[in-house]
């Protein structure tokens, strides 16, 4: 069993995750302990979750031009997002995926934060345009 | 994506590495967002502090600067957003020799590639201003709203890498605000409330950037009554693309290219998000978005004037406001603009009389790009004083409590040590 979501074309590596879920937005500068890898601002709907190896699936991403920058180094010290799946995302973060190498997917046929929920397993493929949920 | 020979020769490697790295970015960036070429810029703008590079991203910097100087070299005029360090500042303010290291290393790298060291959000006000129709790869959202708005030029938010790519192919890849159709507004808010500062303009720009949510939205503003002026659209533009990622902004009579109003929903976005008719903002809603950060009688740490970068003409208002009195020994005010400013202040009298009183004048920082968390730990700041909105949305994931004043209110705050 598994639902098939359709999305357009991405960034990245095909991946295998599971899924944390909000209906907040992202920068990569506003949100993140990048050290602990947790969300740190009090008021994000994750506060004090922790985002690393997880497929976040959020609205919007919203605010600074850092972000770009930060993916690349938060991969490179290995505490980072697996892959990052969002309704519709700015160039920053499309920016900052493909020169970090980060899976990045947005624009479904509905609200993806709605039809996925945390906990889910997702196979993501960019290339192909798709969002497998594998649990369900 | 359309590619022109030449183009085709750069990913081919023909002009180098860098310049092959750079065109396989943007492809992959364009592709993404569906662009049918690149178009040439005439101008780029990076953003490369080095708390957001980090070591990799030095690191990524000066294996591309190692390239022959002919394959490294820059194609168009391109100028650096704020440093993460001043070298004249950094030690009072409590940050490392590793951060200085890691920050001379990038400068070295940056330079190689011949970008112009400005370090600077305030370009559009202090270097180049651009004109309408320019093309252009700007890397601080603040510059890109300004740059969009107020004089009608055309740029997406460019990230540090993008930016880069730009300068080093000298064309960035043709999609959102390049083109006509992504500039109609979509949403449109009528004032019944004039704001009386620059913080109140900030406030209103976090207002209808938070209510817009979305690169993607065009919010259309009308009642303002008379032109702000370049300081209160400074604050208000950096405002709306820090809470929203605004990129443009129309107010009728005002911006370059306020007629053109239609607010078709965009494709893409969720049925959900659509709205239409017209929002409004009162007194009330903007007295309680900035109630909302209040602290009243608190002890304040630091007060900060900066994101963005403060004008000549904000220099000499922090002066005055100051008038010789003595910043709390136990506060610190620290006052951050461009290098070509804080020249213009030395010359003029205006740091002297700023620094006499206590205060800490950075040239090429803007604090929040600056190691903002680790100087907190490491000055034990916690209550933070601005008068800057933009400034407010961001520092509160660093730790902070932000408060928001108005310029003349931050300097009392300063020297009374608690929030007046």
């Amino acid at each position: 069993m598994s639902i098939m979501l359709r999305c357009h074309k991405g960034i990245g590596p095909a991946v295998t995750g599971t899924a944390l879920v909000a209906k907040d937005n992202f920068s990569a500068r506003y949100d993140l302990d990048r050290k602990a890898g947790t969300f740190s601002r009090p008021t994000h709907a994750l506060a004090g979750q922790s985002y690393a190896g997880k497929i976040l699936v959020l609205d919007q991403a919203k605010g600074g031009v850092a972000t770009a920058w930060m993916l690349h180094e938060m991969k490179s010290s290995g505490v980072v997002p697996l892959a990052l799946v969002f309704n519709r995302v700015n160039p920053i973060l499309a920016q900052g995926a493909a020169f970090g190498g980060v899976t990045l997917v947005d624009r479904f046929e509905g609200d993806a934060t709605d039809l996925i929920r945390t906990g889910d397993r997702l196979r993501i493929d960019p290339a192909a345009g798709t969002v497998e949920i594998l649990n369900r | 994506m359309r590619l022109t020979d030449e183009e085709q020769a750069m990913l081919a490697g023909a002009a180098g590495e860098p310049r092959r790295w750079a065109i396989q970015h943007q492809i992959a960036v364009g592709e993404f967002f569906d662009a049918a070429d690149l178009v040439p810029v005439s101008q780029a703008h990076i953003m490369a502090d080095t708390e957001s590079l980090g070591e990799a991203g030095v690191r990524f910097l000066e294996d591309l600067a190692a390239a022959p100087e002919t394959e490294r070299r820059v194609r168009i005029p391109t100028l650096t957003d704020p440093r993460g360090l001043d070298f004249q500042t950094y030690k009072r303010l409590g940050q490392t020799e590793a951060m200085a290291a890691l920050e001379s290393r990038a400068i070295v790298a940056l330079k190689a590639f011949g970008v112009l060291m400005t370090d600077t959000c305030i370009n559009y006000q202090t270097i180049m201003p651009p004109t309408r129709g320019e093309h252009l790869a700007m890397g601080d959202t603040g510059v890109v709203i300004y740059s969009n708005s107020v004089f009608g030029a055309r740029s997406n938010f460019e990230g540090g890498p993008s930016a880069l790519a730009a300068a080093l192919t000298g064309r960035t890849p043709r999609y959102g605000y390049h083109l006509d159709e992504h500039r109609r507004a979509t949403r449109r808010f009528r004032l019944d409330v004039q704001p009386r500062d620059l913080s109140e303009w900030g406030a209103l720009g976090g207002m209808i950037g938070r209510e817009c949510g979305s690169y993607w939205e065009v919010p259309l503003i009308e009642g303002i009554e008379a032109a702000p002026g370049s300081d209160a659209l400074k604050h208000f533009g950096a405002a709306m693309a820090s809470y929203g990622s605004t990129a443009l902004f129309r107010i009728p009579g005002m911006t370059a290219e306020s007629s053109n109003l239609d607010r078709r929903p965009l494709a893409g976005m969720p049925a959900g998000r659509r709205r239409s008719g017209i929002e409004t903002i009162s007194r009330a809603d903007l007295d309680a978005f900035i109630a909302a950060y209040g602290a009243a009688g608190d002890k304040v740490d630091v007060v900060v004037f900066a994101a963005p970068h403060l004008s000549l003409v904000e220099m000499a208002a922090v002066a005055d406001a100051l008038a010789a009195r003595r910043v709390h020994p136990e506060t610190t005010l620290l006052v951050a603009t461009s290098p070509e400013i804080k020249h213009a202040a030395d010359r003029i009298g205006l740091t002297r009389r700023i620094e006499e009183t206590g205060a800490v004048v950075a040239a090429g920082i803007c604090f929040y790009q600056s190691y903002a968390g680790e100087m907190a730990a490491a000055n034990g700041w916690k209550r933070l004083a601005t008068n800057s909105a933009k400034l407010v949305n961001i520092i509160g994931g660093y730790g902070y409590q932000p408060t928001l004043l108005s310029l003349e209110r931050c300097v009392d705050s300063a020297v009374a040590g608690r929030v007046v």
